[in-house]
């Protein structure tokens, strides 16, 4: 299972998902209407670095977060 | 050299700590950059969440840069709450000549405004409140949004 963490203001717990690319993840979220509000604006990264592509193989106990815009200083 | 601390900096421990680490090491300029935090549009402060795997890896690849220079980086960032008058964030650049020195922090800065994974929320009645409109999309945001 891959774990979905939601960075900073998202405020939702991890989740456990038995996914095997990105875009099957891009589909359990499509039920999930009030996230979409974040998705818009969420980038993504596995494993901490940054991805660009739906196009990425998932593995079990890959990490995938989702960071919102950002603003440190 | 990157440092997290809980709550506002100690900006003059810090700073003197980091001079004197770096005195020695033949560097002909230090300039420090200090933010703090403003009082603006009624907030009390200012809080802060980072992602340090990802800010680590952001910090190291900046080294790397700067050291090809031979320059040297130094950060040091809050974590929660962080009261007006009292600083959040101190980056610094040791180079060998000022110049490189005064590009490399202005580069860096703006940089680390935006890339570096941390969230801001203003201190507003005692609340946290996400400070979405300063803040700035990551590349490749969106990527699963489902339109």
């Amino acid at each position: 299972m891959a774990r979905i963490e939601f960075l900073g203001p998202i405020g939702k717990e991890p989740l456990e998902v038995d996914i095997k690319n990105l875009k099957e993840l891009k589909e359990i979220f499509s039920e999930d209407k009030k996230l979409q509000e974040w998705l818009k604006i969420c980038a993504v990264a596995i494993n901490d670095t940054m991805v660009n592509s739906l196009d990425v193989d998932i593995k079990p106990n890959d990490k995938i977060s989702l960071l919102p815009p950002v603003c440190g200083g | 050299m990157l440092e997290l601390y809980d709550g506002p900096l100690h900006v003059e421990e810090i700073i003197a700590k980091w001079y004197q680490d770096v005195k020695d090491k033949n560097f002909g300029a230090f300039i420090p950059f200090i933010g703090i935090v403003r009082d603006e549009k009624g907030i009390s402060g200012l809080s802060f969440d980072i992602y340090e795997p990802i800010l680590k890896n952001w910090f190291d690849e900046w080294q790397e840069r700067a050291s090809q220079e031979g320059a040297m980086l130094l950060m040091a960032h809050s974590k929660g709450d962080v009261p007006n008058h009292t600083s959040s964030y101190i980056s610094a650049v040791l180079s060998p000549q000022r110049k490189v020195g005064l590009r490399l922090i202005n580069d860096f800065v703006e940089d680390f405004k935006a890339n570096a994974p941390i969230w801001k929320y203003d201190l507003i009645d005692g609340k946290r409140v996400y400070a979405k409109e300063r803040s700035t999309l990551l590349n490749g945001a969106g990527l699963l949004h489902e339109i």
